[in-house]
């Protein structure tokens, strides 16, 4: 995968005009007929119902404003903001943190074994994330039972008080995305080159830092790019506050989320074009993200 | 967030294996690494393992004990044999046999997803990286953005779409959604701009291979680490998708196991005190949790190496 060989390749263009145009777009036509039909199609039909009624009248913003009423989406908006903050400073901080601790072990195949074990959770993203935390939050159950009963919670009904859940879904999330990226930034890392390292080392700088003024510096991009991938993942946040509300019965984290409450205006309401809606505002902070991402960091460099 | 690995937030970064940098690897100590690391870190990052790893072991021990033992015995012992066997019989017993009917339909999805992926994404990625064609860079940067879109955004856009030509309840539902994978077309993309000199193709044409033959007899037999890296991540986020089948399948017959685990939950009496005669204990519900990861485990672990490795592309050397 790593091969040596840089992208010179693409600075001959005089190779590129040989090819027939067509062959080009033999290899691609599959893909673009999957794109059209399931990223632009289903785009612009959620558009069009986002701005019809059911009986297909253009109806301008009022599904938006209607969705935006709810007694439910202030709510919503404020949970998902809520839990976005947590998400993304349990990730910066800690992510951050643990790659530079395990740059640092001088045993490599200690640092590559913890790298795996914190990887493991990733095997459970989704569903089975959120089943092995309805058990760690369970006193009764829990392997951290003793510490949950000794900061006052005795049942599974406290520990999921509404004012917690910011708190636990991004425990969740943690659990099951950081080591990915922990991998990440040790692979960024392992880029620095080790004659600044060395040269700071030399220069009388310690560990903290060389952190702080160098390597933490050196990772920007990566860590911009991780809390922008993490933050327009987190405005999507379904499965975690889903089951827990059917765990507890609809009493927590039921329409927490605004996946959940655009769902739910399109099964339980059914309120197609409000559902509509909140998946448009959804998708355009999706896309807008996305699209400066692309268009301001040289990250991608379509050539 | 569930990025997360939910659709695995792996990058593959282009831009910065670039520079020259001497490699120092034989150097018994590299610059910054202590031979003992501070207490301090030592603490850290064991609470860390512990933080990552005890939820998983607990999974583990956890399908071996009745219900009575997961309350009243350690969290972190051995139940038993005999436990173990119960809840496995009483858990296939549950429908009967809903949880391999489950397991089954989240293998023919994820699988029938992958091949289509694979002939889709590595032809596509191929075309991208070493063919000049028209609309090549708008194909490149609409499959950059799309590919940094979460990919549950499209989830109810995608059942309003389904539903139009009435193929919900269909298999082709989840598939086809799963096929069209811009992460890979990406990652080949990625793989053939670095990996496979133009010149090779170059002369393949020279000695009259025509543009499909280039592909088929030079990049293709170069392509099995692309293929496997592809396949990895197509295959775990197919498998750990929640949100779409949850959508678009109505009936349990056709769920995939991280549906049914949500089926599951709402029968076990501790969450649900309602269910009736249905009801699913503790330990069937952690043994069907364990059933579901176990093939994403299991890739998982074969697949160590190439995923610290072979995953961050041109940002790791090392």
């Amino acid at each position: 995968m790593s091969s040596t060989s840089t992208r010179a390749g693409r600075t001959g263009a005089p190779f590129s005009r040989r090819i027939a145009p067509r062959a080009g777009h033999g290899f691609v036509a599959a893909y673009v007929v999957l794109l059209i039909v399931f990223g632009v199609v289903p785009t612009v039909y959620a558009i069009y119902f986002a701005f019809t009624n059911a009986g297909n009248r253009f109806t301008g913003l009022s599904n938006f404003t209607a969705a935006a009423a709810d007694f439910r989406f202030i709510p919503a908006v404020e949970h998902v903001a809520l839990y976005l903050v947590f998400w993304l400073a349990a990730l910066v901080v800690f992510v951050v943190g643990l790659a530079l601790l395990l740059h640092r072990l001088a045993v490599r195949g200690v640092s590559r074994s913890l790298r795996f074990l914190y990887y493991i959770p990733g095997a459970l993203a989704g569903a089975a994330s959120v089943m092995v935390w309805l058990f760690l939050l369970d006193p009764t159950v829990s392997p951290i039972g003793f510490l949950l009963r000794a900061l006052g919670y005795d049942t599974f009904g406290q520990l999921i008080a509404p004012g917690h859940l910011a708190v636990l879904f991004t425990c969740i999330a943690f659990w099951t995305g950081a080591g990915g990226w922990i991998v990440v930034m040790y692979g960024a890392l392992n880029n620095i080159s080790t004659d600044i390292l060395e040269a700071a080392r030399i220069d009388g700088a310690g560990p903290w830092r060389t952190a702080r003024q160098i390597e933490i510096p050196l990772l920007r991009k990566w860590i911009v790019y991780m809390v922008i991938l993490a933050f327009a993942g987190g405005t999507q946040l379904f499965v975690e506050p889903q089951l827990l509300s059917q765990a507890s019965n609809g009493v927590a984290g039921r329409d927490y989320s605004l996946n959940q409450l655009s769902y739910d205006f399109a099964f339980q309401n059914n309120n197609v074009n409000g559902a509509a809606a909140i998946s448009v505002e959804l998708m355009l902070i999706g896309l807008i993200v996305a699209a400066v991402f692309v268009a301001r960091s040289r990250f991608f460099d379509a050539d | 967030m569930p990025t997360d690995t939910r659709r695995p937030a792996l990058p593959v970064p282009s831009g910065t294996a670039r520079g020259a940098r001497p490699r120092r690897r034989e150097q018994p100590r590299r610059a910054g690494r202590r031979m003992l690391p501070n207490p301090l870190a030592a603490v850290v990052l064991m609470l860390f393992l512990l933080f990552f790893v005890v939820p998983v072991l607990w999974l583990v021990l956890a399908a071996t004990k009745t219900d009575g033992q997961l309350v009243q015995s350690n969290p972190l012992a051995f139940g038993s044999w005999h436990a173990l066997r119960v809840n496995w019989d009483k858990l296939t017993a549950y429908q009967s046999d809903a949880i391999f009917l489950w397991l089954r339909n989240s293998a023919v999805y994820s699988f029938g997803a992958l091949v289509i992926t694979l002939c889709v994404a590595i032809p596509a990625g191929y075309a991208l990286a070493m063919t000049e064609f028209r609309g090549r860079r708008a194909l490149l940067v609409a499959t950059l953005v799309v590919m940094l879109m979460p990919n549950t955004t499209l989830v109810v856009p995608l059942f309003l779409e389904i539903n139009a030509v009435h193929l919900i309840g269909s298999m082709w539902s989840i598939i086809l959604p799963y096929a069209f994978y811009p992460f890979g077309v990406y990652l080949t993309y990625i793989y053939f701009s670095t990996a496979l000199p133009r010149e090779l193709l170059d002369a393949a044409r020279l000695d009259g291979c025509s543009e499909f033959g280039a592909f088929t007899r030079v990049a293709l037999p170069l392509a099995a680490p692309i293929v496997a890296l592809v396949g990895f991540f197509s295959f775990v986020a197919n498998w750990t998708n929640y949100f779409l089948p949850y959508v678009m399948l109505p009936q349990s017959s056709q769920f995939p196991v991280q549906v049914g685990l949500g089926t599951l939950l709402d029968n076990v009496p501790q969450f649900n005190p309602t269910v009736g005669s249905l009801a699913v204990q503790r330990p069937e519900l952690a043994l069907a949790t364990l059933l579901a990861i176990i093939p994403v485990l299991v890739v998982f672990l074969f697949s160590q190496r190439f995923l610290v490795a072979g995953l961050l592309a041109g940002a790791t050397k090392g």
